[in-house]
């Protein structure tokens, strides 16, 4: 190879390199290991983490992932393919993402939906900005506080330094739904607002009144955007699309996807149809060959950073494939029934456990509003519950103040999520750890 | 057998079946009916060897890294190790919750750790941030972090110089950042000059977005000069790393002056494209913007790992959680693996790798720039343009010897380019067959040039009507688009 170049060594590779450049020293990192020792060393970090029984959820869900699942994901003709930019070699990858893109549809109630974004919080992001888009002289976004507070967050950095666009927080009722007083007094003459944004179910667990919010957003000539964090919630209650939305998006990790530390998961974004040219991410759309076949395309590109550069509808390009492929061979196997199915016996576990809490632990759900599969209860000195709860063998659920700190209401509140994953063993564990201190 | 077609899901099952066991437990839901929707209508009913039979088959219908090269220019689709996918696989690290108190995720807490400072040595800064969940995403947060970092010395800035061959996620993520682009030519060596940059700086520039090697795969040679233009107007420097796989252990970008810079893992550390991700872009950045990193930020407090959330210059979270931690887990499986040697050789490799293209190549195909080049080379169709073959010709007619075609039509500064990255994971055998396959059509646009126009015979579909998708959009599945 080197005579072929034309020169005397690999050295002599690098002439455009200014010397003053170019490494003195070798990296100051180990040297490689061999299979079996890079094996050894990632079990030893896995096994450093511990495995307890868990009611964590808010945002990242623990789902039974079906094997037939895991066994698509690890076809390496899926995992190692690049994005489908040659559609003639890469029908595989584009009809799943069409199918992806007919299941979100469907699920949302919506009808268009994407590729895929990066997560459920980016895809909030990227619909405040849409929203931004669809009304340019429509500054004000109307957010819910009862969307996942990482989510908020996002948006607005998202928003931060962007030019244009408002957030206004929207305070939840005392039940833990959208006070729908509080944004129509926010909403005010409404001309100037893009976007009312609610979460659904919310971050607290609570089946928001989705209709509600929307038809005031309508009224106002405002977009409504619906945030789900446990997209399994969606094929139980009434679709976003049902409910007035115009854009849903949504965290698609429950549908197929293990927690794996909160990544990957994958945003889901849907819209209607009037809306499409100002939708961010790639789109798969059904062609025809020169044969007249069927077949599968990369469409509407002109919206894309690679066409458009600065004036794109936004920056995306890789996005969350192979994820979204995941929740494809996952809707297909739980199907019309199975989906359903699986969201109903989540909600019927969930609300066994908030009936044995009361019960049994004397705890007080903090929110009376319908919730799905996770609630928020109050317990009493919730800090060092939790810590006696985990040094007892259980993670009760995720503390709110964690995530909402310095909120007097939510000190002591605790996020509890039960999904078919849940052992009746863990079950009484939490309930045996809770109670303890309550009835003390 | 030649493959076949295979039909939507949604065409596929019967009334019943599930390829799941549906519990037929109580229907006593508890919640109001008024809360709930009908059935899922067009959700399909198969059973599981129906949906197993048809995502393999969908597979077989893909090219991927594991069955073949992909010369992809710019994507540095090297081969990807099966070791990282067992590792990601573990329970330890699949099954953990990102809200588990970290006392319970030392392991998971001490990957990040040793990877960020793996990245730090790497690239030459001294921190890292793992969140961004892509390179386009790593841009935004790079970006955001110099218009933060400028703010707190009295202003934002108004404008981001971008070279005119850079990729289209430096403007769009400006764009969303605030800054208007400008523009720098790239001269007549392919490169941007410290005289371009020099006419366009000013005290509103926020930084430049430098790609280093360049988009051309051809290292910015005055990139220290340019530097330090930027700097002594204040602004910074940008980095986008996309091309880190010809620097590792031969040049670092903190040297070169970079202040910011984004990683891919899923180029430079093997992790698996998936199809379109999901990737993961960590930013690096010199010391004193570590405190604009997205928050949290793992600590070392009392002899344990933990987050830290009280971040008061941060720019806030760019996504949920903590990153795409399986792709994490899965580099950093790659870099043990290579260590500090390896990584080096993988470098010095790929370099050799596109040299070696480029050297065969030669006298058949246009080079946009005859330099020595980085790890990619850019070809044109000048040649065959002549005889009425183009870029895309050559690159469909490429699937049929069994190739990926090259990155086309990009940079945007070279007429029909055709960009060729090998990477270091291909044999020289692989390399021959490749040279040799492009070689063949070189020749076939001399003799029988139809023949490449009319490109690809021998894939599962001919040439797709990307305008009647475009103009026509069907972008889900419906009884009356079934049949096209």
């Amino acid at each position: 190879m080197l005579a072929t170049i034309g020169i005397g060594s690999v050295d002599e590779l690098f002439p455009s390199v200014p010397a003053a450049l170019k490494a003195k020293a070798a990296l100051a990192l180990p040297d490689g290991l061999g299979e079996r020792e890079v094996l050894e060393r990632m079990q030893a970090l896995a096994d450093a983490n511990e495995l307890l029984p868990s009611f964590q959820g808010a945002g990242a869900y623990r789902h039974f992932v079906p094997a037939a699942v895991s066994l698509v994901m690890s076809r390496s003709e899926f995992a190692t393919s690049y994005t489908p930019y040659q559609p003639e070699v890469s029908q595989g990858t584009l009809q799943a993402a069409f199918e992806f893109q007919t299941y979100v549809a469907r699920l949302t109630g919506m009808e268009v939906a994407n590729a895929s974004m990066y997560d459920g919080a980016s895809a909030f992001a990227e619909a405040l900005l849409m929203a931004l888009r669809v009304h340019k002289n429509r500054p004000r976004l109307l957010v819910s506080a009862g969307i996942h507070p990482e989510y908020l967050e996002v948006a607005r950095t998202y928003l931060e330094g962007y030019g244009r666009g408002q957030i206004v927080e929207i305070a939840l009722a005392a039940d833990g739904r959208t006070d729908l007083e509080a944004l129509q007094a926010a909403i005010g003459s409404g001309s100037d607002v893009a976007a009312v944004a609610v979460g659904y179910p919310n971050f607290f667990g609570v089946i928001d009144d989705l209709a509600g919010a929307g038809a005031l957003a309508r009224k106002a000539g405002a977009l409504c955007i619906s945030v789900t964090t446990e997209a399994l919630a969606l094929a139980l209650l009434r679709s976003p699309g049902e409910c007035g939305a115009d854009i849903a998006v949504a965290e698609g990790q429950s549908l197929g996807l293990p927690v794996s530390y909160g990544g990957p998961g994958l945003g889901m974004f849907a819209t209607r149809t009037a809306h499409l040219r100002q939708m961010p991410g790639r789109l798969v759309g059904q062609t025809v060959d020169e044969e007249g076949r069927r077949g599968y395309v990369l469409t509407l590109s002109t919206r894309e950073q690679h066409i458009r550069r600065e004036k794109a509808t936004s920056n995306i390009c890789t996005n969350q494939g192979l994820a979204a492929l995941c929740v494809t061979v996952y809707m297909s196997l739980t199907g019309r029934r199975g989906l359903r199915e699986l969201a109903i016996e989540n909600t019927q576990a969930a609300h066994r456990v908030a009936e044995r809490l009361t019960r049994e632990a004397g705890l007080a759900l903090a929110l009376s509003a319908p919730f799905f599969n996770e609630f928020t209860i109050e317990v009493p000195d919730c800090e060092a519950a939790f810590d006696r709860a985990v040094a007892g063998g259980v993670i009760p659920g995720v503390k709110v103040a964690r995530l909402l700190p310095g909120r007097p209401e939510h000190k002591n509140r605790l996020l509890v999520t039960v999904t078919e994953m849940t052992r009746a063993s863990d079950v009484d564990l939490l309930i045996d750890r809770l109670r303890s201190r309550a009835a003390a | 057998m030649k493959r076949q077609l295979e039909p939507p899901i949604f065409e596929k099952g019967s009334v019943g079946r599930s390829g799941v066991d549906v519990a037929v437990g109580s229907t006593d839901i508890p919640l109001d009916a008024s809360l709930l929707r009908e059935e899922l209508d067009g959700f399909p009913e198969v059973s599981e060897p129906e949906v197993v039979r048809h995502y393999v088959r969908l597979s077989q219908l893909n090219y991927s890294a594991a069955t073949n090269f992909y010369p992809l220019g710019s994507c540095t689709m090297k081969y990807n190790p099966v070791a990282n996918e067992r590792a990601a696989a573990l329970a330890g690290f699949a099954g953990i919750h990102p809200y588990a108190p970290d006392a319970t995720v030392q392991g998971a807490l001490a990957l990040i750790r040793d990877l960020e400072q793996w990245l730090c040595e790497i690239s030459g800064l001294q921190a890292v941030s793992l969140q961004p969940a892509a390179g386009a995403q790593g841009e935004l947060t790079g970006m955001k972090i110099i218009r933060a970092f400028h703010e707190s010395h009295g202003r934002a800035r108004k404008k981001v110089l971008i070279p005119e061959s850079a990729h289209g996620t430096n403007p769009a993520s400006a764009t969303l950042c605030g800054y208007d682009s400008v523009s720098i030519p790239s001269d007549a060596r392919g490169l941007i000059s410290a005289q371009a940059v020099r006419d366009r700086i000013d005290e509103d520039v926020a930084a430049l977005m430098v790609t280093n090697p360049n988009t051309l795969g051809l290292f910015e040679e005055d990139i220290v000069e340019i530097a330090e233009i930027v700097h002594g107007a204040g602004g910074l420097i940008y980095m986008d790393g996309a091309n880190m796989n010809a620097l590792m252990g031969v040049a670092k970008p903190g040297h070169m002056g970079a202040d910011v810079l984004q990683f891919n893992l899923h180029k430079t550390f093997s992790t698996p494209h998936g199809g379109g991700g999901p990737g993961s872009g960590p930013v690096a950045v010199r010391a004193d913007l570590e405190p604009f990193l997205p928050r949290p930020r793992v600590i070392e407090r009392d002899g344990r790992l933990a987050w830290e959330w009280n971040r008061p210059q941060s720019i806030g979270k760019v996504r949920s959680f903590y990153g795409n931690f399986g792709i994490l887990v899965r580099a950093w499986s790659y870099m043990l693996a290579n260590g500090g040697d390896g990584l080096t050789e993988a470098t010095r490799t790929a370099v050799l790798a596109a040299n070696y293209v480029k050297a065969r190549l030669r006298g058949r195909y246009h080079l946009a720039y005859d330099r020595p080049c980085m790890h990619e080379v850019v070809l044109t169709d000048r040649i065959q343009a002549r005889l009425g073959v183009k870029t895309l010709d050559v690159a469909k007619r490429l699937l049929d010897y069994g190739f990926h075609a090259p990155t086309i039509y990009f940079p945007l500064v070279v007429a029909g380019a055709l960009m060729i990255e090998p990477t270091e994971t291909e044999s020289l055998e692989t390399l021959d067959d490749f040279i040799e396959a492009m070689e063949c059509i070189a020749g076939e646009a001399e003799t029988e040039p139809a023949k490449v126009r009319e490109a690809p015979h021998e894939t599962v579909l001919s040439r797709l009507d990307e305008t009647r998708a475009a103009r026509f959009p069907v972008l889900t599945w419906s009884v009356q688009q079934a049949r096209p």
